[in-house]
Formats: structure tokens, C-alpha cells, sequence
């Protein structure tokens, strides 16, 4: 579904993304894991088509996404780290404009939106403004706002921030259900049992690189004892090293 | 818990809380203005000020000569310095709004150890600055003409900014106070209900005050003693007892070479004092405002009737364009920081086209051809001013507003190119037909002719539609994602200059067009027939063109800028 060849973005001078190759296949809940500023926004950026790659290609379903960026687009919901809407629309408001983005509109769209919104348990905020929502509330929405136009992939950038464990759980069984049904998920997540639970594949980046991909058993195979923790994989592959002076910070 | 090693506290002072936005906004003009920007930058600030200085000088200069000629000027300088300050009192009482009581960095700094009056201090300088910057940058040039026409030596500008400062200090304190004092009457919130007292209280003040002064006298038609009677009857509330008598009092010693220290010291010592009572009043009044500010949230019915209404007048529209149109007036009439900056220029308006009602060639017969002709002229300059004015204010931030939701118009298939010539339509055609209108109430009220009209509504049309694609296309290369008060964004780098091109293109329009309007008024004047010579063909197609290249090359450099964004 996703095909990233030898992708790289620069910002002046900073590199963030560094000749990333990565495979997404179609129908599958595919985890990109990675520490901060390790350039997984920046990758799922440009897969949505909001960042220009400096180098290498980006193909959705085989065709390159700055060529047909519509087309492309009009495939894919994205949602994005920090659930930013218009504080003075109401959550309704808000579903209908991102459906009339997509072109869509009338009766059915309608119903789409009571039924996501029922789902997140926003039905009785549905004409309140998003200002007066709580964090969690826009994460929820913006989430419904991925699924309004019915898009085949979905890029989710950090979904479980600000989720009560209600909404996480209904954001876990609505992804398992999406690739069910044939959907495609790329979920970049820092909640490293979700991705053990849920993810068919995951890759695990580091300074704009890949340093590893596979199913969970191919990633403890390549390990020296084979029963690491995704934790453990993790750490060891982004050279991540656990705090060990706390005490010191604490009592300065 | 185990003993710690304290660190010494030090109290936070009024720079800690004000470093931040001052580094935010010199990081922001150091990262837009790079070497081209900047040249341009300085070009365009000296052909404003180039401008404003030399219009000033030519009347000063010609007062200078006068017997009564500085008295005239003190009378003049009063009457822009009671125009200054109510509009000072305004336009605080709007931003006091925001920097007070909506601000987003509030939470933060009510919830630190923070001693009121720093933070009292620190906002008032915020809200000060805010307000109080577009009319720095228009009394700085007319400060030097009056040093330069009234021989004030090279000391004089900056003795005239250190009697502004005092000067701006007054109304920040006294329209932080007034909001204050609303904030904590208003029950629950409702910013709607309270800037519509705001208005009509504004509306009231404003037209009494010009009611009071006049200005129209200076229209006065007849002789130069006529003009000079007029002048000395300008009833400008310049009583000893105002600052801004202070304030005139103060520049006009300087340059009579009186030394009398009174008005100084009355402006700095009742500047102090209004700081000191105001700060009595926030650590009285803004902790209860400030929780009230933020109880019960705002509703707006999906039922609204302008809503609906709206809905129905767009339904033919294509259904992504016509949803974006409904965002726009949607976000536009439900943020109150709108709302107040709406008030504001209405009322501007408002108050210029009661001004012309009131001059005398309306209500006493008919004036001298020449006088209708200049001040329709006038007219035309100053409702382009107006109109680039209030795209700077409307039109500029537009794409800055989107900001933190680009994610969503970038990842949605939606035409960039679409997008922006939706924006400039939405706000291109209002603008146009509201300068249409100014100028064509005017122009009646005025008994324009027909030739007059005709150029003066279609050079007004050409500005706005060039100036609108200006103001946007600045917009789109110097935009302010993330910045959180609409009324904030122009006083960017990018706002600024875009101002003063505005102002530029128009000082080019008007410069073009004085050749056919010299032909009309000597083809008059000798009773010849005035016809469409080769020479007034040539000004008047230069104009249209002028404005169809500014229009056209604008968008599409503004379309080009608008696909290559990355928020």
C-alpha cells in the first residue's frame, strides 16, 4: 500500500528523514516506533502529502503522491500528534467541512457523522464549539474526522495521547476492525505494549533511518537470547540508554 | 522526603514575563526579514514616512509664514492629538481583551508565583504596544515636519517620543481598566454582549467628540482669513487639564524655545499615577475577572439564523468551496478579537462620512469648483487608506489563521489554488463594494461631478482588488501560524510592510491620476470641453494597469507560495 523509497527531508541543514526505504503492505496494522525526533512525524508528514520529500519517493497503491496529490489524498486520513481543530466550530461543523474537503456532502455524510460521533461519545457535544472541548474530546474527533470520508489507509500519528481508557479501547477495536475489512494502518505509537498487542508489522526507526522491521517474532529472532520485550528491542536499537541519575537530579 | 539543596529563589520581574514575546517577535522579524526583504523593507519605510513627512511639512511650512502660524499648528497638532488618543482608548480597551483575559500564556503566568503588579505591568506593555503602534509609525513623521518646519533642531524627535511615551501610557491604562471593570460586570462571559457595549459606548464618545471639535471648519470655503477664523474656532477640547494639551504644550515650548518643565512633569507624574491606580484595580478586580473569563463557554446553535441563512445563499456553490466560505464567516463572527477590530473600523467609517456630511459646501451652498475637486481627491486617498488599512487587518492574517489546521488542508485533496482565490474573493469583493460605497456616499454628499465619480469609485475598485492580492500574497510569504489573537498578526514584519506598499501603490495611483484631474479642472476652469485626450487616456489606462499587474502578479506569486508551504 505504502512505498517509501530512499526518502529524505531536510530542514536547512538538519537532516530529519535520511534515505528511509520502508514497505507498508496493504491490509495490515503496521507500527512505526521510533524515539523523539527520530523522524517519524516527519516520514508520516509526508505521506499525507503535507510535507514535499527533498529526495526519494513516496508511492500510495503504486502511484507517487506528488504526481496525483488528490487522488492520493482523497485515499488517505490522516490524523495528526496534536489534535488541532477550529475553536469556534462546533464538532458537527467541523466533521462537515472535512467531509465537503473530500466532496462529500448531503444525508449520507450526515449519518456518517452521528455514527462517529455516537461512537467517540461526542453525540451530545455534537453543536457545542471545539473550544470548550477537553484535549481528549478533540483527539476524538479529529480521529472521527480521519474516517468521514470512508479513506482506505489511514496515517496515525501518536492516536492514544489524551485518550481515556474508553476511547482507547474504541480506537484499538476500530483499527483491528478497518484492516479487517481491508484497510491499511500506519500508527507511529511511543505506547510500546499497544504496538506488541496490535500491530501485524512494525518498524522501528532511529536518526531518520530504519534500524529494524518485521512481525514481532522476526524482530525477538534477530535479538541474541530471541525472548526480548519489544521494550528491550527498543532500547537497544535506538542506543537509548535507561536513567540511572535520577537520584543526583533529584537532590541537586 | 529527603532534605534538598535549596536553590535561591528570585522573584520574576516584568522583562521575565515580556522577554519571551519580545525575543518571539525579534526572532520573527530577524527570520522573515532577510537581506532582500529587509532592503525592501527600508525602501517602503521611507517612502511612507517620505509621505506623511512631506504633506505635514508642506502645511507647516506654509503656517510658518503665517502671523498666527503657531498658534494654527498648536491648533492642528491638538486636534491630531485628541483624534490620537480616543482611538488609543479604543483600541486598548479591544486588545486589554485579549492580553488580560484570553491570552494563552495567562494560565501559565496566573499559576506562577508571580506578583500582581508585574504581571499587571507586563500586560499593560503588551496591551500598550499592540494598540498603540499604528500611530507611532504615522505621529513619528509628523513630529519631524513640525521640527523641521518649526526649526526644532535635531533634539526635537527625541523630545516629541519622550512626550509620547507618557502620552501612550494613559489610554493602555485607562482602556485596561474600562475592560477590567466590563469583564467583571458581565456576568458569564458573553465577549459578544460586551463589545456591543464597547460599540455603542465608542460610537456615542466618538461622535460627540467630533461633534466638538468640528474639523469641517478647516473646510470652511471662502479666503485665507476665513480660514484662518475657522481655524482659531476649532473647538478641540484643549483644556489645561488634558494631556494632550500637554503634550502640545510640551512640543510647542520646545520649539518656541520656552522652558517651562510643568507640562512634562504633569504628563510623567499622572502617567505614574494612572500605573499605580490601575495596578489598585487589577489586584482588586482581575482575579474575579479573570475566573469569570473563563467560566461557562460560549454556545453557538448549529441553528443559528445566520447560520442557516448563510447556508442557504451558498448552497449553489460547489461543496468544498462553499464549506470553506462557511468556516471563514463562521470563525470570523465567532471570535470576538473580530468582533472588537470590526467595532473599530465601522466606527471609523463612520465618523469620516459624518465629517463630510458636515462640511459646509453641504449645507451652505455651493462651494468653489477647485475646493470640490481637491477635497473628492482627498477623499479618494484617504478611503484607499482606509480600505489598506483594514485588509492589513482582515486580508492579511487570513492564511496565518489557518495555521495549526493546515495539517488539515494539506492532507485533504483540496486544489491550493482553489483555496487561495477562494480567500481572495471572500474577502476581495466586500472590500471593494465597501470602498465603492464610502466613496460613492461621499462623492454625492460632496455634489461630485459625474467625471469625478466615475474615476474616483473605479480607481477606488482597481486599489482594493490590487491591495486585497497584496495583502494576501503578504500574508501567505510572511505568515504567523500559532500566533493567537487575529489583531496580533499584522503588527508582523510581513503586516508592516505590506502597509506600506499598499500605501505606495496608492501614493502611485494618485500621483498618475493628477494629470487628467489638473486637465479636468483647467478645461473647467477656462469653460473648455474636457474630452478624452491621448495624455488623460494614458493616466487613466496606466492606473488600471498599475492595478490589473499588482492584482495578477500578486495572486499568482501568493498561489505559488501557497503549494510550497509546509507548515
Amino acid at each position: 500500500m505504502i512505498q517509501l523509497t530512499q526518502l529524505v527531508k531536510r530542514f536547512g541543514r538538519f537532516t530529519a528523514v535520511d534515505h528511509l526505504t520502508l514497505c507498508v503492505p496493504a491490509g495490515t496494522l503496521y507500527g512505526f516506533l521510533g524515539p523523539n525526533g527520530a523522524g517519524k512525524t516527519t516520514t508520516m508528514r509526508m505521506i499525507a502529502g503535507i510535507l514535499r520529500p527533498t529526495g526519494g519517493t513516496v508511492e500510495i497503491g503504486g502511484i507517487e503522491t506528488w504526481r496525483q496529490p488528490q487522488a492520493i489524498k482523497a485515499m488517505i486520513g490522516y490524523i495528526p500528534d496534536r489534535p488541532f481543530v477550529y475553536d469556534k466550530l462546533t464538532g458537527a461543523e467541523f466533521l462537515r467541512f472535512v467531509a465537503a474537503l473530500y466532496g462529500q456532502e448531503g444525508a449520507a455524510v450526515e449519518r456518517r457523522m452521528d455514527e462517529l460521533l455516537e461512537l467517540f461519545e461526542l453525540g451530545p457535544w455534537r453543536d457545542e464549539i471545539t473550544g470548550s472541548y477537553s484535549h481528549g474530546m478533540r483527539q476524538k474527533l479529529v480521529i472521527a474526522s480521519a474516517f468521514v470520508h470512508r479513506p482506505q489507509l489511514i496515517v496515525v500519528d501518536e492516536p492514544m495521547v489524551g485518550l481515556d481508557p474508553v476511547g482507547a479501547r474504541v480506537l484499538k477495536d476500530l483499527f483491528r476492525a478497518f484492516v479487517r475489512r481491508g484497510g491499511t494502518v500506519l500508527m507511529s505509537t511511543h505506547t510500546l505494549e499497544v504496538a506488541e498487542l496490535m500491530c501485524d508489522r512494525i518498524a522501528i526507526i532511529a536518526r531518520g533511518r530504519i534500524a529494524a522491521e518485521g512481525t514481532m517474532a522476526e524482530l525477538r529472532a534477530e535479538s541474541a537470547s530471541g525472548n526480548e520485550s519489544l521494550e528491550d528491542i527498543f532500547l537497544r536499537l535506538t542506543g537509548a540508554r535507561p536513567p540511572h541519575a535520577l537520584d543526583a537530579v533529584l537532590d541537586a | 522526603m529527603r532534605e534538598q539543596q535549596r536553590v535561591p529563589l528570585r522573584a520574576p520581574g516584568v522583562w521575565t514575563v515580556l522577554a519571551p514575546k519580545c525575543r518571539g517577535l525579534a526572532a520573527g522579524w530577524l527570520r522573515d526579514g532577510e537581506i532582500g526583504s529587509a532592503v525592501l523593507f527600508t525602501a517602503l519605510a521611507l517612502g511612507f514616512w517620505g509621505i506623511v513627512f512631506g504633506a505635514a511639512w508642506r502645511v507647516l511650512h506654509y503656517l510658518s509664514g503665517l502671523e498666527l502660524g503657531v498658534l494654527l499648528a498648536q491648533k492642528i497638532l491638538d486636534a491630531m492629538l485628541v483624534g490620537f488618543a480616543s482611538i488609543l482608548v479604543l483600541s486598548n480597551l479591544i486588545a486589554a481583551l485579549s492580553t488580560f483575559f484570553l491570552a494563552r500564556d495567562l494560565d501559565l503566568l496566573v499559576a506562577a508565583p508571580l506578583n500582581w503588579f508585574q504581571l499587571y505591568l507586563s500586560k499593560l506593555a503588551e496591551t500598550a504596544v499592540h494598540a498603540s503602534w499604528m500611530i507611532v509609525l504615522v505621529a513619528l513623521p509628523v513630529f519631524a515636519a513640525y521640527g523641521v518646519a518649526f526649526h526644532g533642531g535635531v533634539l526635537f524627535l527625541p523630545v516629541a517620543l519622550a512626550g509620547l511615551l507618557p502620552f501612550l501610557v494613559l489610554p493602555a491604562v485607562v482602556g485596561s481598566a474600562l475592560m477590567l471593570i466590563l469583564v467583571n460586570v458581565f456576568p458569564a462571559r458573553r465577549t459578544r454582549d460586551l463589545l456591543g457595549v464597547v460599540a455603542i459606548a465608542a460610537a456615542g464618545g466618538l461622535v460627540l467628540l467630533v461633534r466638538v471639535i468640528r474639523p469641517e471648519l478647516l473646510f470652511q470655503p471662502g479666503g485665507l482669513s476665513q480660514i484662518t477664523s475657522s481655524l482659531e474656532a476649532l473647538r478641540v477640547p484643549a483644556g489645561p487639564f488634558l494631556p494632550t494639551r500637554w503634550l502640545s504644550d510640551m512640543l510647542m515650548n520646545w520649539l518656541g524655545r520656552v522652558a517651562d518643565p510643568l507640562p512634562v512633569v504633569l504628563l510623567y507624574t499622572t502617567a505614574a499615577a494612572f500605573v499605580i491606580m490601575g495596578g489598585w484595580l487589577h489586584a482588586r478586580l482581575f482575579r474575579s475577572g479573570y475566573s469569570m473569563a473563563r467560566e461557562g463557554a460560549e454556545r453557538f446553535g448549529a441553528n443559528a439564523v445566520g447560520s442557516r441563512m448563510a447556508v442557504a445563499l451558498l448552497r449553489r456553490v460547489p461543496t468544498a468551496r462553499r464549506e470553506f466560505l462557511l468556516k471563514d464567516l463562521r470563525l470570523f463572527f465567532r471570535d470576538p478579537t473580530q468582533w472588537g477590530q470590526l467595532i473599530l473600523v465601522v466606527l471609523l467609517v463612520a465618523v469620516y462620512v459624518i465629517n463630510v456630511r458636515s462640511l459646509p459646501i453641504f449645507s451652505h451652498g455651493r462651494a468653489p469648483l477647485f475646493l470640490v475637486t481637491l477635497i473628492v481627491f482627498l477623499n479618494l486617498g484617504l478611503s484607499g487608506f482606509v480600505l489598506a488599512a483594514i485588509a492589513a487587518r482582515f486580508v492579511f492574517p487570513a492564511i496565518s489563521l489557518e495555521g495549526r489546521q493546515m495539517w488539515l488542508l494539506r492532507s485533504a485533496p483540496v486544489d491550493a489554488r482553489a483555496l487561495f482565490q477562494s480567500k481572495y474573493w471572500m474577502t476581495a469583493i466586500p472590500l471593494a463594494l465597501l470602498g465603492a460605497a464610502i466613496t460613492l456616499v461621499t462623492d454625492l454628499m460632496l455634489h461630485a461631478s459625474a467625471f469625478m465619480l466615475v474615476v474616483s469609485i473605479g480607481t477606488i475598485v482597481c486599489f482594493t482588488l490590487a491591495a486585497t492580492a497584496l495583502a494576501l500574497t503578504f500574508g501567505t510569504y510572511y505568515p504567523r501560524f500559532g500566533n493567537e489573537n487575529a489583531a496580533q498578526i499584522p503588527t508582523s514584519f510581513g503586516g508592516v510592510a505590506f502597509m506600506m506598499s499598499a500605501v505606495s501603490l496608492l501614493g502611485l495611483i494618485i500621483t498618475i491620476e493628477a494629470v487628467p484631474v489638473a486637465g479636468y479642472l483647467r478645461a473647467r476652469q477656462f469653460g473648455d470641453t474636457f474630452g478624452l485626450s491621448p495624455s488623460v487616456a494614458a493616466a487613466l489606462a496606466g492606473v488600471l494597469a498599475l492595478c490589473v499587474v499588482t492584482t495578477v502578479g500578486s495572486l499568482r506569486l501568493g498561489v505559488r507560495r501557497m503549494e510550497e508551504l509546509e507548515p
